[in-house]
C-alpha cells in the first residue's frame, strides 16, 4: 500500500511517501504565498523521486499550518500528533519529541506506541522559533548555515539579556562592536534560544529519550545547546525536517488499513 | 492600594504575576519557595512612606514567560509554589493562551 | 556608506525662561535612562527650569552624565549646586550622582500628574523597549499598573523597525498613516518579526507604504488598548513616552478607547509639557521631597 503525509511548514512544504510502510521518497518547496502552488511541486518532487502517480496513493493525510488547502489530501493530523507517531517510530525509546521550525516550537510527551499524552505549542513569537536564528545570522553577518559549525568553536560563554528577536538583534550589534569573537556570540544566540525551548518543555516534564526535530534540529550549536541546557542527550534523527510528513504519512497508512 | 501586574502579552497568549500590595506584608515566604528566584522583597518605592513589599526582580520581567514556565505545568490545576506560600493571598497568576483558554 | 536611519527623533535642550535658580530654595534633578533616550529635569522649588533629551549610549553612567551636563549647559547651575537627584529608567540603579533610585512605574505616574494636572486617572506609557499601563490617584500615586516589556511590540522600537522597512522617517508616521482613502484591516501579527514579513507580503501585492503604515499604528493601537483594559480606563487620560508624539498610534488609541487623551498636543507649543519627559518629571519631584525630608 501506498500512502503520503503532506507537511505545511511556515518556511518549506514537505512531503513523504511511504511504500509498504517504508519511506519511498521525500519532497519539497518553498512556502511562499501559495500554498498550493507549494504543496504540488513538492508532492510532484516525490512523486518523481518515487516514479509514481498521483492517483496510485492510497491515502494522503495533511498536517501543518495549510490544513484543507489541497483538494487531494483526504484528512488531517495534528503537528504533535504527527511527531509523536514518527518520532517513536524512528526511535522506539523516545518519550519527549521537541520540534522547532521556522515560526513555531512544540513539543509532545508519548507513550511507547506513539500516541501523544501531552503537548505544548510556542508559536506567533520568533524568539522561541528558527526565526530567531535566521535574524541573529543576518546580524551577526554569517551565514544560516555557519552559525551551527561557528557556535561549536566558542571559547567564552557570553549572556544575551534580551528575550525579543527585536530587540537581541540590537544585542548582537552591540557585542559585535564590543569586538566579542563571532564565535561566542553565535553559541550565546544558540543558548538564548535553547533556553526559552526548554522552559517551554519543562512544562511537560522531561522524560527520555528527547528527540529533537525541525528544521533547526539541522543546526548542530542548537543542539548542543540543548544538550547543555537539558542535561540528557538529544537524539536527532536523519532528515529532521521531514518527521512530520512522515508522521502523518504513517497515519495515513493507519487510517487507510481501517 | 496599589495593584501591581507583572508579565506579558505577546502572540503566543498572556501572563501576569498580580500582586496586591494591601495585602502584602512583605514576610518574604514568596521569595524563598520560587525555584526560579523570581521575586524579591524591596523597599515600597509607590510610597515613600510604607515598608517592604514583593515584586518582580528586573532582570526577570521581562522573561517570565519563561522563568515562571516550570511551574505552569499543562495539565491539572496546580497552584504555583509562590501562591501557596503567601499566607495572605496577595499573590495570583493568570495565563492564557492566544487562542483563548485559560490556562 | 552607512545605511541611512530613519527613526531617529532629533536630540534637544531647553531652559525655561523667567526662572532664576539663585533664587530657589530646592533644586532637584530627575534622571531617567531609558533603553532608547535619556532625559534630565532639573527642577527649582518644584517648577521646571531645564531639561534635556539624548540617545541612550552604550553604558548608563556615561549617559547620565551626558545628559546631565547638557541640561545644565550654560544654565549657571552645576551638578554641585543640586540638592537632590533621583533617578529612574532601566538604567536607574547605574546613575554615579544620583542619592536614590525609584522605579519608572511611580515617576510617570508622579511626572505625568504633575504635566497634565491632578485630574489625571490613566497614564499610557509608550517607551522605546516597554508599555506601562499606570492608574494614579489625584495626588500621581499608583493604584494599579502593568508593565510589558518582554518584546518589541506595541514599543517605540516596533515602530522604528517598521519605519526603518518602509524607509519613511519617524516624525512622518503619524501623518502618513492618515493618507489613506480607508483605514485598511490591522497587521495581524503581533510579533514584528512575523509583522515584518506580513509587511512585505502587503507591500508585494500593492499596498501603499501608507496604508502599511496604517494598518501597523493600528495593531500597536489594539495592542496597548488591550493591555489599558486590564488594568482599568479612566478619565482623564493621558499618554506619556516617544509614541505619544506619534499621532498615528495616539488617535486609533483614543478611537477605540473612545476618549481623547487630555491635552496631546502641548508640548510642541511648550518643551515642558514633552511627554517624552514624564519620568523624569516625576523623578525630579521626589527628589525634592526627598531633600526636604532630609532638612527635617
Amino acid at each position: 500500500m501506498i500512502t503520503a503525509g503532506i507537511d505545511f511548514g511556515a518556511r518549506n512544504v514537505k512531503v513523504v511517501i511511504l511504500e509498504d510502510g517504508k519511506i519511498a521518497a521525500r519532497g519539497t518547496a518553498l512556502t511562499g504565498f501559495d500554498l498550493k502552488i507549494a504543496a504540488k511541486e513538492a508532492s510532484e518532487m516525490a512523486l518523481k523521486a518515487a516514479k509514481l502517480k498521483l492517483d496510485e496513493i492510497t491515502h494522503i493525510t495533511e498536517t501543518g499550518i495549510g490544513q484543507g488547502s489541497v483538494e487531494f489530501a483526504a484528512d488531517s493530523v495534528s503537528e504533535v500528533g504527527a511527531n509523536a507517531k514518527a518520532g517513536v517510530k524512528l526511535l522506539p525509546s523516545a518519550r519527549t519529541i521537541i520540534d522547532v521550525g521556522a515560526e513555531e516550537a512544540r513539543a509532545v510527551k508519548c507513550n511507547e506506541s506513539g500516541a501523544m499524552e501531552d503537548f505544548v505549542v510556542n508559536e506567533r513569537c520568533a524568539a522561541g522559533a528558527g526565526a530567531f536564528v535566521e535574524a541573529m545570522s543576518r546580524a551577526l553577518e554569517v551565514e544560516l548555515e555557519q552559525m551551527g559549525p561557528m557556535s561549536l568553536k566558542a571559547t567564552e560563554a557570553v549572556p544575551m539579556n534580551a528575550q525579543c528577536t527585536v530587540f537581541a538583534e540590537s544585542e548582537v550589534v552591540s557585542l559585535i562592536h564590543a569586538q566579542t569573537p563571532k564565535a561566542n556570540i553565535a553559541c550565546a544566540i544558540h543558548d538564548a534560544i535553547a533556553e526559552r525551548v526548554i522552559s517551554m518543555v519543562r512544562r511537560l516534564g522531561i522524560t527520555e529519550d528527547v528527540l529533537l526535530v525541525g528544521g533547526l534540529a539541522y543546526d548542530v550549536g542548537f543542539v548542543d545547546s540543548m544538550k547543555r541546557g537539558l542535561g540528557v542527550e538529544v537524539h536527532v534523527p536523519e532528515f529532521p525536517e521531514y518527521v512530520s510528513a512522515y508522521g502523518a504519512a504513517l497515519i495515513a497508512r493507519e487510517r487507510a488499513k481501517e | 492600594m496599589l495593584i501591581a501586574n507583572y508579565g506579558y502579552k505577546d502572540g503566543s497568549g498572556e501572563y501576569f504575576i498580580t500582586l496586591d500590595t494591601d495585602k502584602c506584608d512583605g514576610c518574604g515566604k514568596c521569595v524563598e519557595v520560587c525555584p526560579a528566584s523570581v521575586l524579591e522583597v524591596i523597599p515600597n518605592e509607590f510610597d515613600i512612606e510604607d515598608g517592604n513589599i514583593m515584586g518582580v526582580r528586573d532582570e526577570h520581567r521581562h522573561k517570565l514567560k519563561y522563568s515562571c514556565a516550570p511551574c505552569k505545568p499543562t495539565t491539572g490545576d496546580i497552584e504555583p509554589p509562590c501562591v501557596t506560600a503567601c499566607l495572605s493571598q496577595a499573590i495570583t497568576h493568570f495565563l492564557s493562551s492566544a487562542k483563548g483558554q485559560v490556562l | 556608506m552607512a545605511k541611512k536611519e530613519f527613526w531617529r527623533w532629533p536630540e534637544y535642550r531647553h531652559t525655561v525662561e523667567g526662572i532664576d535658580p539663585q533664587n530657589g530654595k530646592v533644586i532637584s534633578g530627575g534622571v531617567d535612562i531609558g533603553s532608547v533616550s535619556s532625559k534630565t529635569v532639573i527642577m527649582v522649588d518644584g517648577e521646571v527650569f531645564a531639561q534635556s533629551v539624548m540617545r541612550t549610549g552604550s553604558s548608563s553612567p556615561d549617559s547620565a552624565e551626558r545628559t546631565m551636563n547638557w541640561a545644565l549647559e550654560d544654565t549657571g547651575v552645576t551638578l554641585k549646586d543640586i540638592h537632590y537627584v533621583v533617578g529612574t529608567g532601566y538604567g536607574r540603579v547605574n546613575i554615579p550622582f544620583a542619592q536614590k533610585a525609584i522605579t519608572e512605574i511611580a515617576c510617570h505616574g508622579r511626572g505625568a500628574s504633575f504635566m497634565w494636572g491632578p485630574s489625571v486617572r490613566t497614564v499610557l506609557d509608550m517607551g522605546g523597549q516597554d508599555c506601562k499601563a499606570i492608574r494614579v490617584d489625584e495626588r500621581g500615586k499608583v493604584q494599579n499598573f502593568l508593565m510589558n516589556d518582554k518584546c518589541a511590540a506595541g514599543t517605540g522600537r516596533g515602530m522604528e523597525v517598521f519605519a526603518d522597512l518602509l524607509s519613511v522617517p519617524i516624525q512622518e508616521v503619524g501623518d502618513r498613516s492618515f493618507a489613506v482613502k480607508e483605514e485598511p484591516q490591522a497587521v495581524s501579527s503581533t510579533c514584528v518579526v512575523f509583522a515584518k514579513s506580513e509587511a512585505v507580503g502587503l507591500l508585494r501585492s500593492g499596498w501603499s507604504k501608507d496604508e502599511v503604515l496604517a494598518a501597523y499604528c493600528q495593531a500597536m493601537a489594539h495592542r496597548v488598548v488591550d493591555l489599558l483594559n486590564r488594568v482599568g480606563v479612566e478619565k482623564e487620560f493621558v499618554i506619556t513616552g516617544g509614541i505619544a508624539k506619534n499621532i498615528g498610534i495616539v488617535k486609533r488609541v483614543e478611537k477605540e478607547l473612545g476618549i481623547q487623551a487630555l491635552k496631546p498636543d502641548q508640548w510642541r507649543d511648550d518643551p515642558r509639557f514633552d511627554p517624552m519627559l514624564a519620568g523624569a518629571v516625576g523623578a525630579a519631584l521626589f527628589a525634592k521631597v526627598l531633600y526636604e525630608r532630609s532638612q527635617g
